[in-house]
């Protein structure tokens, strides 16, 4: 055993490393789609299209703003604007128009709506970005290197990875759950979440905090994307592939549950980036295998509330 | 409606195979089309349960790769596409024994996760596999007969007719009976079914297997006819397009899935031919709109025209 740390320590220091900064973007979608779900019961496929399309604003938004000469200090609180205005143009727009129609639907149907809608944005994000792979790391190169000791070894690694996606991650979970059990507002989604009949009774206005969801879910599916794209080029496809991450997180997270999906997220991080660096056959198995090894213990997910059965 | 389904079914076959006979490029989409219409079928069984499969391109893709590493083995197509349906059911029996356990989006979500086991091991087994490359199928001799192409061609869409008529009629009559009743009762209310005496798991876990093996012989039918596989024939898109194509056609009766497929492929093959990027976004358009104004499918459209002339 000590002769493998010896061995392979390196290695595993790299893949934990690693982990941490995969863990924090996949948190950050995950977490979205969770509260999604949690409120308006509804499994958005397309939010991975917004991870999408939030990646490929904020390489476009930087590209733009580094033309006028934007300092490259400026370039973090410009990709999270940038996440900002893609949740607050698209999510009002896809819940009042098209989700608000399918409430309280036939689940398959609502499922398909939104892989309608993921289809649809898919083409959008082709239409406008084309296939061609964009790159914009300003903010990754701002930031530098940093030298990470490992026994006599020196692991050098971006600051942006190391510091800045893990950070984001906390503080949004932090964030969220301080919004969610301190605020009047963050209470009363919680209520909705709970009870939705109870809360309307109550002179809650659930059609409101339906829309504040969903808008803070796209925020957060846009952030994700955003903080990805200095660190990769990109392409068509990273939606579809993210959406599934997702979904892996939040069924094994438990649905609706936020601290739940924090731990997930940092636990099929680390499987993943463990894998890429000792079996990178089957990295993207990983976390499907820590999934249907925590369904078959726990059917309703680490920290899912078992649903009492209707008669 | 029930009691034209056979009588349609004919129609609509002859004028399937008038296309064919008209546009040679008509009779390679409409094999495909067909070779889908059954594995649909097998999504049409779940959805009777209420249950939605996000992972069914699993055994689209398993019937396809037994063709491929088969096809040079065993040397008949007969043989391969019951070796397809017989493999599937069985990796059908597996996964499903565990995801029965599952309803709702669990259930969809876990095969989905399944599928991308399959699809991301087909990906990296490159050895065995060829990865991405995919493998090529060369033509087979069917039933002892060693044939050019032209005549493959119009056998294993000959074959893809006879089978779609042989499964639809099995369908029909497993719906009627009263396993295939009890599907409807998992949908409205799995616990009084339960109270009535009837299992309801080993119910869902039937018609499971039933699909899987569907999905087993489309995916050897598609095989057969596009002559090559890739991992793509198990992505998730293309388990949520069979889903797709059921509501499309519609989940009332057998002919749906059949109608559904031939109109999906159609529209797939022309707007890829018109609008190459946008080809998604207009099927995308399509299901909304389907989903939204035509809950019933085309065979809801169907059956509505017909009612109304009757009054």
């Amino acid at each position: 055993m000590a002769e493998w740390f010896q061995d392979n320590g390196l290695l595993l220091g790299l893949a934990l490393l690693d982990g941490l900064s995969s863990a924090g973007l996949i948190f950050l979608v995950a977490v979205g789609l969770n509260l999604v779900f949690g409120v308006l019961r509804i499994v958005n496929v397309a939010h991975g299209s917004l991870y999408a399309i939030g990646a490929y604003s904020a390489a476009s938004i930087g590209i733009f703003l580094a033309g006028l000469g934007l300092p490259a200090w400026a370039s973090i609180p410009t990709l999270v604007l940038s996440a900002a205005l893609v949740g607050a143009i698209l999510g009002p727009l896809i819940e009042r128009f098209i989700l608000r129609r399918i409430y309280g639907g036939e689940e398959v149907v609502q499922l398909l709506v939104t892989f309608a809608l993921f289809m649809i944005l898919e083409d959008v994000q082709k239409l406008i970005w084309g296939v061609q792979p964009i790159h914009h790391d300003v903010a990754l190169r701002a930031l530098g290197t940093i030298d990470v000791p490992f026994g006599t070894d020196f692991i050098p690694f971006t600051n942006y990875q190391l510091f800045v996606l893990p950070t984001f991650a906390i503080v949004t979970l932090v964030g969220l759950a301080l919004f969610l059990r301190r605020t009047l507002t963050g209470r009363v989604i919680v209520a909705v979440t709970t009870d939705r009949e109870a809360a309307t009774a109550m002179g809650i206005d659930a059609a409101r905090i339906f829309l504040l969801t969903f808008t803070f879910g796209a925020m957060l599916a846009a952030l994700g994307g955003a903080l990805l794209s200095p660190t990769a080029a990109l392409v068509p496809g990273i939606g579809a592939q993210t959406i599934v991450l997702s979904f892996a997180v939040v069924a094994t997270a438990g649905l609706g549950q936020i601290e739940g999906a924090a731990l997930t997220s940092l636990m099929m991080g680390l499987g993943r980036s463990i894998a890429v660096y000792f079996a990178p056959e089957f990295e993207v198995v990983v976390p499907y295998i820590i999934m249907v090894a925590v369904l078959l213990v726990r059917p309703q997910g680490l920290f899912g509330v078992i649903e009492t059965r209707r008669v | 409606m029930k009691r034209y389904e056979p009588f349609l079914a004919l129609v609509l076959a002859g004028g399937l195979i008038a296309a064919a006979i008209a546009a040679p490029w008509l009779r390679f989409v409409l094999t495909i089309a067909l070779a889908k219409g059954i594995a649909v079928m097998g999504i049409l069984l779940l959805l009777r349960a209420g249950q939605v499969s996000f992972g069914h391109a699993l055994y689209i893709g398993f019937g396809a790769y037994v063709v491929a590493f088969f096809a040079p083995v065993a040397g008949d197509g007969v043989l391969i596409i019951a070796a397809s349906a017989a493999g599937a059911g069985l990796l059908g029996l597996v996964v499903g024994l565990f995801v029965t356990r599952y309803r709702q989006i669990f259930f969809g979500m876990l095969n989905l996760a399944m599928c991308m086991v399959f699809y991301s091991l087909l990906e990296k087994l490159y050895h065995i596999t060829h990865g991405t490359d995919g493998i090529r199928v060369e033509i087979m001799p069917i039933a002892g007969q060693v044939l050019d192409r032209v005549s493959y061609e119009w056998t294993v869409f000959g074959i893809a007719m006879g089978l779609a008529f042989v499964v639809g009629f099995i369908i029909r009559l497993y719906l009627a009976s009263p396993m295939g009743e009890a599907l409807a009762g998992i949908k409205t209310r799995e616990t009084r079914l339960e109270f009535m005496g009837v299992p309801a798991r080993g119910i869902l876990l039937a018609a499971y297997v039933a699909s899987a093996m569907l999905g087993g012989i489309g995916g050897a039918l598609i095989a057969m006819t596009s002559r090559h596989v890739t991992p793509l024939l198990s992505y998730w898109t293309a388990s949520g397009e069979l889903v797709f194509i059921a509501i499309l056609g519609g989940p009332g009766g057998v002919l749906g899935p059949f109608l559904g497929a031939a109109t999906y492929e159609l529209v797939r093959v022309y707007a890829a031919a018109s609008f190459a990027d946008a080809w998604q976004m207009i099927l995308g358009l399509v299901l909304l709109l389907v989903i939204l104004f035509a809950p019933g499918g085309l065979w809801g459209l169907a059956s509505r025209l017909v009612g109304e002339r009757r009054r």
